[in-house]
């Protein structure tokens, strides 16, 4: 098969219509792809789809003859018949990635979930040049030579860490056609980093402070004793210390826990015009005591997008919180919401600027790192733990976002989050 | 029906340079990836691994290569098939290039491997390996999806992509020069990074080749710098 697009459709069309005239086989060779996977381990998703896939099955055992069914065009309309019944719309009612594709190694057909894993996958796309991870291609190139593989666990790094365990099998007349099906492992990953991760990060950044502490009680208990003076100041100490572990664990348990679901419910929609409006009202007493006013400018864009209302509220909360605590001196901070032009769909783009010192030029590329700080004793000083910015981009990338920072010393900085547009209108609550 | 045969044995040639190169991209990504992770954890075991691994690519190079000219000798294609088969030449010398880079870097995990450095380096390389793979991601997957109008977004990633390297330069000649004992070991880093950015070019090269051959242009050239602050962008766009 030629490499042009063009030439992949046609051929294609062909195949998604024999898929279609197979179904009924489809159907029952999905279900016992099913079977396999949910013996192979507790899936109990499968399970619902096993079960929904043998009653399919069983509805079309009895299908009677099409001549029969033209004799009697009343019962036909009222059962929905094997010619209503389809295995594209059968998988896309799964939530677990399924493709099919041809012996030649191109995609047929990819559900909802396959699409939202891995992005568009039109029919003609060569599976071997999306999936090129030598384990993944030497799986698929056995299937397509017409050996069944053992499972195996497909690993996807980028953007998001997602792990896959990934089954195959032959189906249709012929066995020519293939179906993969993923199952995502993903979690179960990421509970296992998660703790990694946390040990580590938690160890590094809670020994100083704890270190401190433990020092000042030993002070305390031996030389100043005593000295009701030192002790008011010592204990002052330990309570800003004591202050910094329990934020830094609350930061580092809430990355964790964004960290563990890797993408957000694309069905709520949100009004971030909303979700900044009820940020800089929960902010302005914090801004008051920094000396800072909050403007918000709009010009009355469509800010609806697809996203976690509580999520965003973080991310809005952080950068203007940011803005007010290290751009103090600029006394003002404006809130931009316009409409995005830089990315390839139709964004919003929300600018959160201060007026502040700004920042140097070589730290920028790396203030979204954990724990990275620009001027640690400023930072310690505004009771910051290092991961603020780390759970903005977090949270952005989860939602196909993009944080984008300008900053010129002395003259302040601007943090732009940009979030791709949804049409929806947004659900109540 | 001679020329049915003719044309499917050519589509065939085609498919299989296709293939191999789709080989060689997920085979220099993941020896970068798993470089980056010897690197990090200082894994030396891995880091020999992925030295390895490398003869793998400069095999592929040459045969991609062999297949193109004799593809070119047999068939004389002209036109898309012609930038087809040229593309795949210049592709697969820049992903052989990318396995260069990353064996090296994994051959500097072994030299390093004795002596402990700050851990916010290994996030800075990490966070700079992030971006390049992304990239050379982002550009593989345009190759099989042959979606061109992803394409024009990567220029700007390339420029975060420098900017974090520059960050990570000055980063690393800092601790070089408050400890003398330091330079042996920062040295080795500071050519990881520089391996890594260079990674983030190639896939660059590669995104300029793909747009070639899909589209018969050149890439249009650089976009007009906005001004003069300093900017940089992280996450990635949405695929849809």
């Amino acid at each position: 098969m030629h490499l042009a697009p063009g030439r992949y459709l046609g051929a294609a069309t062909m195949l998604s219509q024999r898929l279609r005239e197979r179904m009924g086989l489809l159907i029952a060779a999905i279900s016992a792809v099913m079977i396999v996977a949910a013996g192979a381990g507790k899936w109990p998703l499968l399970t619902i789809g096993l079960a929904v896939s043998v009653v399919l099955v069983a509805a079309l055992a009895p299908s009677p003859p099409a001549g029969e069914a033209i004799a009697s065009p009343g019962a036909a309309s009222e059962l929905p018949g094997p010619d209503h019944l389809s295995a594209a719309a059968f998988a896309a009612e799964l939530d677990d990635p399924i493709i099919f594709f041809d012996r030649s190694g191109f995609v047929l057909h990819a559900n909802r979930a396959a699409v939202d894993a891995f992005g568009a996958m039109r029919p003609g796309l060569s599976l071997l040049l999306r999936f090129r991870a030598p384990d993944m291609r030497a799986f698929i190139e056995q299937l397509i030579a017409g050996e069944s593989p053992a499972p195996i666990d497909f690993h996807e790094r980028l953007p998001v860490e997602r792990l896959f365990r990934l089954s195959a099998a032959a189906i249709g007349q012929g066995k020519d056609l293939l179906v993969l099906v993923f199952r995502d492992n993903s979690e179960a990953r990421r509970i296992d980093r998660m703790r990694a991760d946390f040990i580590a990060n938690a160890s590094h950044e809670l020994r100083t402070p704890l270190a401190s502490v433990a020092g000042f009680i030993d002070t305390l208990r031996g030389a100043a004793k005593d000295d009701p003076k030192a002790r008011d100041q010592f204990l002052e100490i330990m309570q800003s210390q004591t202050g910094r572990m329990a934020r830094l664990i609350d930061d580092l348990l809430s990355l964790s826990r964004l960290e563990m679901k890797p993408r957000v419910d694309a069905s709520s929609s949100v009004d971030v015009a909303d979700i900044v409006q009820n940020v800089v009202d929960t902010l302005t007493p914090l801004a008051k005591e920094n000396g800072v006013s909050i403007e918000i400018q709009s010009d009355e864009v469509q800010a609806v997008i697809a996203g976690d209302k509580d999520e965003l509220f973080q991310v809005f909360e952080n950068l203007v919180e940011n803005a007010c605590k290290y751009g103090r001196t600029g006394e003002r901070v404006v809130i931009q919401i316009v409409e995005g032009k830089s990315g390839p769909q139709p964004e919003v783009d929300v600018t959160v600027t201060d007026f502040g010192p700004g920042i140097p030029a070589e730290h920028i590329p790396r203030i979204t790192e954990r724990f990275y700080r620009v001027d640690p004793g400023s930072s310690r000083a505004q009771k910051g733990t290092g991961l603020g910015l780390a759970i903005v981009k977090h949270i952005l990338t989860r939602h196909g976002g993009r944080l984008t920072v300008k900053s010129e010393p002395g003259q302040g900085s601007s943090f732009t989050a940009s979030l791709p547009r949804s049409n929806a209108s947004p659900t109540a609550g | 029906m001679n020329s049915v045969h003719i044309v499917s044995a050519f589509d065939g040639d085609l498919k299989s340079i296709a293939d191999q190169l789709g080989a060689m991209g997920g085979h220099a990504e993941r020896m970068v990836e798993q470089a980056v992770a010897a690197l990090v954890n200082s894994d030396a075991a891995l880091a020999r691994k992925v030295v390895e691994d490398d003869a793998f690519l400069d095999i592929a190079e040459r045969e991609i290569g062999d297949k193109a000219i004799l593809l070119i000798a047999k068939r004389q294609p002209l036109a898309a098939d012609l930038r087809e088969v040229i593309g795949a030449i210049r592709i697969s010398a820049d992903l052989e290039r990318v396995g260069d880079l990353g064996k090296n870097v994994a051959k500097r995990t072994v030299a390093i491997s004795g002596t402990s450095q700050p851990l916010s380096l290994f996030r800075g390389i990490e966070a700079l390996a992030e971006l390049a793979l992304t990239q050379l991601k982002d550009v593989l997957d345009v190759y099989a999806s042959r979606a061109v109008e992803r394409l024009g977004y990567m220029r700007n990633r390339d420029d975060q992509i420098d900017a974090m390297y520059t960050s990570l330069f000055r980063q690393l000649l800092t601790y070089m020069m408050e400890d003398q004992r330091n330079i042996a070991p920062c040295t080795h880093l500071l050519f990881c990074a520089k391996n890594i950015e260079r990674i983030g070019d190639h896939a660059t090269n590669i995104a300029e080749t793909i747009y070639y051959v899909l589209t018969g242009l050149q890439m249009p050239s650089e976009r007009p710098k906005d001004d003069k602050t300093h900017a940089v962008m992280v996450g990635t766009a949405r695929k849809d």
